[in-house]
């Protein structure tokens, strides 16, 4: 039996927990268990909005202060006495407004994603900078709080479920939409599609839309736990989540990417930092083993397709 | 001393499940431009690959090097036997100097930290630029070259290697008629100084124009190996298809009805100008040209993906107007480009995705959702009624061969249920037996009501298909025949001399590129 890129990494994940769990002290202590699952939404969301870009053969490193802009719109409507429905439907318009910008460059004007979004990354920071003058925003109403710091019926961390929905939603738009068909389509061979009749532009567009809405999400779990928001809420994800995008099995150059394959290499991540905290690892050494476990997946998946492309070209040479 | 720069005895290549080679045998004589031919398919990549080293074949094979027996197990074997080889891809460094491109390689042995060399580098590319007699300036940078020149680049690379054999493979599928010239003779002189060539093409007149001796492969077996002398193309063709083939008139077999599309006035700066015509029900049109003539530019500009400066269309006599590739298809036009493998397919997709690509919305359910099951269900059908081979609707489109590829492509537009349909080069790089079929299939397709325009450079291909001929020169229509007075010459009068008359055998000369076809 063969088994998926996404089964061997869920496999990993599993095989990591289980190792952790027999040599980290209080890995499985309830608490932890659950400190796991709160802190693991907010950078899951970052993770599966870089992952959707990348699967267009883009990237959006502009993701983390879309976030931080919508968290500030958040934070401004909390501070001044709005309830929480409107700051969030507030987070959620700042975050489409700088998607939409991004969407807008990439796609109508064709300038390449990398560059763009390096641009409204330096951008959005100086807007967050004007709006909160480098200082923090914070003290936000009880209920806010309860987005990021509460529990679903008492037993799970919403943040969790919520974020279990959006990584569903965001398998059933991949999958099972025309829209989602034309981002993979899009990301093999952008041609081919406009030879297709796709609207490339308007595919681009709503994936830009759809990042910062992952982003918006994020932020809003993220001020809700952190009770503050600063021009550097959740900046530290932002190369992090490429990392697990990619470890996901998500193809840089793009055509490939799943959801589940994020979702694994992000609870990999999450296990392996807590996991080495509890061994008593400093931070700094936990980046070092994040980091080597990062390129030795990579090299492996390198090696993996080098040796499936030479069964091809083989194949190839069958045919020809 | 052999006479035989290269032989090549019992080569087999066995792979996983496949026999892709069985006993064939390749020998060339030294100054000698030597045809390797067959249909896609028949070996002949597989046997270039295991001489250039890429490849190793199944053990018993013998090569032999001047008649001394050598082994080649990788690449730099190849080389130092004096064996270049010129990929149809070429092989350059494009930011790199013609200079640099032509001697890179030359000191693979030197330790990386000594000094580069650059009056030795200078002189290799000099002396080499010069055997060839080509005017290339050494110091320009590669990919300001035209094909054709990176490609004199790369022959100046192979001298710089001393090469003894130059395998070419398709050397002119993306040349202009008279740069394929000039390529004949760079070819003749390269012989004449006693360098081996093997020539690969699917231009069987091509092959008669340069060719001294040729190999036949079919289905991955030896056919024989024939003195140009002793062999014409109905023979040649009848050695590699193993049958006569030539192509079938698929004429009319309906009564042309009311007229279905019209181009009227269609223009765009440097493309086209002036171009009105019309297409009836039941007919194929055909549209042909010299390439450059502006025949795909058009088709492009119908299609949506190159937006016309002026000009109006017309389906069933109702004004429609075409924005995008997308308008395209909601309107009922359809274009299937050459370039089949970027435009047309995206290749490491399923044969049912790029089937289902264009009506992706047309596909949904109640709930808005991809419905799996008919998407399957319409690529099976597609599979079936277009015989696409093997029948596998999961299988990436990248591993189907060409005209199966083809085929994949035209059930992409069918599914569109388009009123017109347009195809460029309908049969560019496909074997001749598929290529008979698509030939039928256009037929069918016009008998169904559909209108169809193909283009095509292929004479042969537009006589066998079209009920009547548009020609293009300059962007304009510079002719239009009837299926029963079109020529092959009378077509190529209109596409270079804009109807005038001139010596037509003149002109055939200077048209290889469009008169040339199996």
């Amino acid at each position: 039996m063969k088994l998926s890129k996404e089964s061997v990494l869920g496999l990993i994940a599993l095989a990591t927990f289980l190792l952790l769990a027999v040599i980290a002290p209080g890995f499985l202590s309830s608490n932890n268990i659950n400190s796991m699952m709160f802190q693991l939404p907010e950078f899951g969301l970052i993770a599966l909005a870089m992952m959707v870009v990348i699967v267009t053969g883009g990237i959006d490193l502009s993701i983390t202060y879309i976030a931080a802009l919508s968290g500030v719109g958040a934070a401004l409507m909390l501070t001044n006495g709005y309830g929480i429905l409107p700051a969030i439907i507030v987070a959620i318009l700042f975050a489409l407004a700088c998607g939409a910008f991004n969407g807008f460059v990439v796609s109508k004007i064709g300038v390449s994603p990398i560059l763009v979004t390096l641009g409204t990354m330096v951008l959005f920071e100086g807007i967050i900078l004007a709006i909160t003058k480098g200082s923090s925003i914070s003290g936000f109403s009880e209920g806010y709080s309860l987005i990021g710091n509460g529990y679903y019926l008492g037993l799970v961390p919403l943040s969790i479920v919520i974020f279990a929905v959006f990584a569903i939603i965001t398998a059933i738009l991949l999958s099972k939409t025309s829209w989602g068909r034309s981002v993979y389509m899009y990301g093999s061979n952008e041609t081919a599609t406009l030879f297709s009749g796709v609207k490339n532009s308007r595919v681009l567009m709503k994936v830009y839309l759809y990042a910062s809405l992952l982003a918006a999400i994020s932020a809003i779990i993220m001020t809700s736990r952190y009770n503050s928001v600063k021009v550097d809420l959740g900046s530290s994800y932002l190369l992090q989540s490429v990392a697990a995008a990619v470890l996901g099995g998500t193809n840089i150059h793009g055509g490939y990417g799943k959801v589940i394959g994020t979702v694994y290499a992000v609870m990999i991540f999450q296990f392996i930092r807590n996991g080495l905290n509890l061994l008593g690892f400093h931070s700094s050494l936990v980046d070092v083993v994040i980091g080597a476990i990062l390129i030795l997946v990579l090299a492996m998946n390198f090696f993996s397709d080098k040796f499936k492309k030479i069964a091809e070209t083989k194949n190839a040479g069958k045919a020809a | 001393m052999s006479e035989y720069i290269l032989q090549m005895k019992d080569v087999s290549k066995t792979f996983p499940g496949v026999k892709a080679l069985d006993n064939v045998q390749l020998e060339v004589k030294k100054g000698e431009v030597h045809a390797l031919i067959g249909e896609n398919g028949a070996g002949k990549s597989t046997l270039i690959k295991i001489l250039a080293g890429i490849h190793k074949p199944d053990p018993g094979a013998k090569f032999y090097f001047e008649g001394e027996e050598a082994k080649i197990n990788k690449p730099i074997d190849a080389t130092l036997k004096g064996v270049s080889i010129i990929y149809q891809d070429l092989s350059l460094f494009p930011n790199l100097s013609v200079a640099e491109n032509i001697y890179i390689g030359q000191d693979s042995n030197k330790k990386p930290w000594k000094k580069i060399n650059w009056k030795s580098i200078k002189k290799t590319a000099d002396k080499a630029l010069e055997e060839l007699e080509v005017d290339i300036d050494p110091n320009t940078t590669v990919e300001r070259l035209s094909i054709a020149q990176q490609q004199l680049v790369e022959i100046a690379r192979a001298l710089a290697f001393e090469a003894k054999l130059i395998v070419m493979d398709e050397p002119t599928s993306a040349l202009s008629s008279s740069e394929v010239e000039k390529l004949y003779k760079v070819v003749d002189k390269l012989s004449s100084r006693g360098i081996s060539i093997i020539f690969i093409s699917h231009k069987l007149k091509e092959l008669f124009r340069v060719s001294d001796r040729f190999t036949v492969l079919r289905d991955g077996k030896y056919v024989g190996s024939y003195q140009a002398e002793e062999i014409d193309e109905a023979k040649l063709i009848n050695l590699m298809v193993g049958r006569e083939v030539s192509y079938e008139k698929n004429e009319k077999q309906v009564e042309t009805g009311e007229v279905i599309f019209q181009v009227k006035d269609f223009y765009k700066q440097g493309n086209f100008k002036d171009i009105s015509f019309s297409l009836k029900k039941g007919e194929v049109l055909g549209i042909t040209g010299l390439v450059g003539s502006g025949r795909t530019e058009l088709a492009q500009a119908i299609f949506g993906v190159n937006k016309p400066d002026s000009g109006s269309l017309k389906i069933y006599g109702k004004e429609i107007r075409i924005r995008s590739s997308a308008d395209a298809v909601k309107k009922g036009v359809a274009y299937i480009p050459e370039a089949r493998q970027t435009q047309g397919l995206v290749l490491e997709q399923s044969i049912i995705n790029n089937i289902s690509l264009p009506i992706l919305n047309r596909m949904r359910n109640k709930l808005k959702l991809l419905d799996r099951k008919s998407e399957v269900q319409l690529a099976e059908q597609y599979i079936k009624s277009l015989d696409v081979r093997p029948a596998l609707p999961n299988l990436p489109a990248s591993k189907l061969s060409g005209g199966n590829q083809q085929k994949v492509v035209i059930g992409k537009w069918l599914s569109a249920q388009p009123k017109i349909l347009i195809i460029d080069e309908p049969t560019n790089g496909i074997d001749i037996g598929a290529k008979t079929e698509i030939h039928k299939l256009l037929r069918r397709l016009a008998n169904d009501g559909i209108g169809v325009i193909m283009i095509s450079s292929e004479l042969p291909e537009i006589l066998a298909v079209s009920d009547r001929v548009l020609v293009m020169r300059h962007g304009r229509i510079s002719g239009e025949l009837g299926i029963q007075e079109a020529t092959q010459e009378k077509i190529m009068n209109y596409a270079l001399n804009s109807g005038s008359k001139k010596n037509p055998s003149e002109a055939l000369d200077d048209t290889s590129r469009i008169s040339q076809g199996v």
